[in-house]
């Protein structure tokens, strides 16, 4: 066992209770908060409040449960990798969000928040889009309520997913090339913020991760914290009543990987989220406040945020969640980071060896797996990682890049 | 959070904190009848930057706002967006820009804008020591609302600064209140929903938050983002004390009309709301 000192600690005994509510100003510890303009202030205390509210009843829930089982294709399964399994030494299997509607997690948060966004009156849903998926989800629940859509997309994103930037217009959403800045994820969100202040009175801000402002963070985990409770209960299964040994999930701003722990936050599981080297907030960052919450992020000594670098575009991300550098400072879960080859490697290994082409952003979470086991993932540990979406998406952009 | 845990600029006995001189001026101006003019200068933007500071405070501004570039402006529209990228491809960092604006002395107080990334890196207490020591007397922050405003107004204060406080269109009034019982300096109410820029038509939300800040506090009421020429100035300042202009200024100096055009576009300005 070469596990480090934290995960050891973890593995040994629960630790303190994590992944609950926030406290009432939004903090998980000193991270989170509600950093945003005035103008805004009103429209996030609103959201805060329907969402506690409509979370607290039963109607809504069953109206959301409901969506995600007819609409969404709940419960996604869970696979064993019988080959790479094999392979790697390791029992490994899939949470198979690949197979939900859209082509990956994205959607659970969406439907969530499109149900709110309807209870509060507002007709018009924004998004921020990285690789694509998430304004692809968003566009697809504004369809299917009837909500106009905008989705901002940074110019180089939207280059490299031309693909799901048609699918967007396709599902009647518009779609804003942001040129600005590093022309990516963060510049997105910034323009996002920017149509939100002034149009805040009959939009929803339909933020993709569990970052910016209170209550966002908290209420996305809890929006895709459906990923974790099902999981926990299908390896429960399989695993004749055990849980796994490792989670692993990859994260950009975290939603996949909070939805995931939070299943498992309360089993002895050892938590790891992986980041790019890239853009591992976590892992290089320091503390810091952008996009509406304190966390960790990518800055330069001025405290300037730095551009992200990575080959998937949904991770491409100089920030994170705040709750996941609150995980990282409690020791709950560790933050590993991975490099664009590994990644690429692992794409192709699933693809081979299971008949599963991966997205590059879960690509991530399997690199670490190849590269750790038989090492921090002893042989014959059972890994439960989260295939957050599906690599349709990606196939043209690792073709050009003369792989495959 | 509760209003009795906001942060307030009341001492702990319940009087209120000193004046600072900045406050004391603002309100002297007022008291005399005098419309406030402050510009807004993007920091490190121009070689000639601090020529246009003292450009425009010959000009006729009672206090200049002087931006610290950030690399993620969320409250700002395309041209102090472009000004800021410029000033940080430059080279302009936090410390270069105030010991720049420290060497230009100017005659009237000096407020520093930008986010709160910034302030948070240096540490509060020391980067309220850099912008006393760089003979700033406040700032703007327009990320950080009254909930999350206490530690740095705590910093501020102990510092001799003052806190400039936004409130906007959709601020309720019992908030407005509290921000403004909270804030020193002046009040800023932001003149309409949107980042900012100019705009053909003054909004008649400008006019709205400035009455109903009138109503409700004592401090100079300025009125910013949006307003874009003398005659919408002259317009607000029927009803607040004084506006601030940012982008129809910084646009001015990014098309190259340095200190001189900087300079007669705020004595428009002053003309237009000292006229009434």
């Amino acid at each position: 066992m070469t596990l480090d000192g934290a995960a050891a600690a973890a593995a040994a005994s629960p630790g303190p209770v994590v992944m609950t509510d926030p406290t009432p100003a939004g903090r998980f510890g000193e991270f989170g908060g509600r950093f945003v303009p005035e103008s805004l202030v009103p429209a996030c205390a609103e959201l805060e409040q329907a969402f506690r509210r409509f979370w607290a009843d039963e109607a809504f829930r069953d109206e959301y449960r409901s969506l995600l089982s007819s609409y969404a294709g709940r419960p996604t399964v869970v696979t064993e990798c019988h080959r790479l399994g094999t392979q790697l030494g390791v029992r490994l299997l899939l949470k198979r969000e690949d197979l939900a509607h859209t082509g990956s997690h994205k959607i659970n948060n969406v439907l969530g928040q499109a149900l709110l966004a309807r209870a509060m009156g507002k007709g018009r849903l924004i998004a921020e889009t990285g690789a694509g998926q998430h304004g692809v989800a968003t566009a697809t629940a504004a369809a299917l309520f009837g909500l106009d859509c905008h989705v901002y997309m940074g110019a180089t994103d939207v280059r490299r997913q031309e693909v799901n930037v048609f699918r967007m217009r396709l599902l009647g959403a518009d779609v804003t090339a942001v040129s600005s800045g590093s022309a990516t994820l963060k510049d997105a969100i910034n323009e996002a913020m920017r149509d939100w202040v002034a149009t805040v009175e009959h939009t929803h801000y339909c933020i993709g991760s569990v970052m910016g402002p209170h209550p966002y963070p908290w209420m996305v985990r809890e929006f895709q914290r459906v990923i974790g409770d099902e999981a926990r209960e299908q390896c429960r299964s399989l695993l004749d009543g055990s849980d796994p040994d490792v989670v692993v999930a990859c994260v950009g701003g975290g939603s996949n990987a909070a939805g995931t722990f939070a299943g498992f936050a309360g089993t002895r599981a050892r938590l790891v989220g992986v980041e790019p080297a890239g853009g591992a907030a976590i892992g290089k960052g320091t503390a810091g406040v952008v996009h509406g919450m304190r966390s960790k992020l990518l800055q330069d000594d001025a405290g300037q945020v730095l551009e992200a670098h990575s080959v998937s575009a949904g991770l491409d991300y100089p920030g994170v969640g705040p709750e996941h550098a609150y995980l990282d400072s409690v020791g709950r879960a560790t933050y590993e980071a991975v490099g664009d080859a590994e990644v690429l490697d692992a794409f192709e290994l699933l693809s081979r060896t299971e008949g599963i082409v991966p997205a590059l952003e879960p690509a991530h979470a399997l690199a670490w797996v190849v590269r750790e086991a038989g090492r921090s993932v002893p042989r014959g540990s059972t890994v439960l990682m989260t295939l957050s979406g599906r690599g349709d998406k990606d196939v043209a952009q690792v073709m050009e890049m003369g792989r495959g | 959070m509760t209003s009795t845990d906001l942060p307030t600029a009341r001492g702990a006995d319940g009087r209120p904190a000193e004046r600072s001189s900045f406050e004391t001026a603002m309100r002297a101006r007022k008291a005399g009848g005098a419309k406030l003019v402050v510009p807004y200068v993007t920091g490190g933007m121009g070689t000639d930057w601090v020529e246009v500071l003292a450009a425009v405070v010959l000009a006729g501004a009672d206090a200049v706002e002087v931006g610290i570039p950030f690399s993620d402006p969320v409250m700002d529209g395309p041209v102090i967006q472009e000004a800021s990228r410029l000033a940080l491809e430059a080279g302009a960092t936090p410390a270069s820009v105030l010991a720049s604006a420290a060497s230009a002395q100017v005659s009237v107080p000096v407020i520093a804008m930008t986010y709160y990334n910034i302030v948070f890196h240096h540490g509060l207490q020391r980067f309220a020591e850099m912008l006393a020591g760089s003979r700033f007397s406040g700032s703007i922050v327009p990320d950080l609302p009254l909930e999350e405003a206490g530690p740095w107004m705590a910093e501020s204060r102990a510092a001799g600064l003052d806190n400039v406080l936004l409130v906007a269109p959709t601020t309720p009034p019992d908030r407005a209140e509290a921000i403004c019982a909270a804030g020193s300096g002046f009040v800023y109410g932001v003149g309409l929903m949107g980042v900012t820029g100019e705009r053909s038509e003054l909004a008649d939300s400008a006019l709205e938050v400035a009455r109903r800040l009138k109503a409700i506090t004592d401090l100079p009421v300025l009125v910013g983002v949006g307003v874009t020429d003398a005659a919408q100035a002259a317009r607000v300042c029927e009803v607040a004390d004084g506006v601030i202009v940012g982008s129809a200024l910084v646009r001015r100096l990014l098309s190259g009309e340095g200190a001189q055009g900087a300079g007669e576009f705020v004595a428009q300005l002053r003309g237009a709301v000292d006229r009434g």
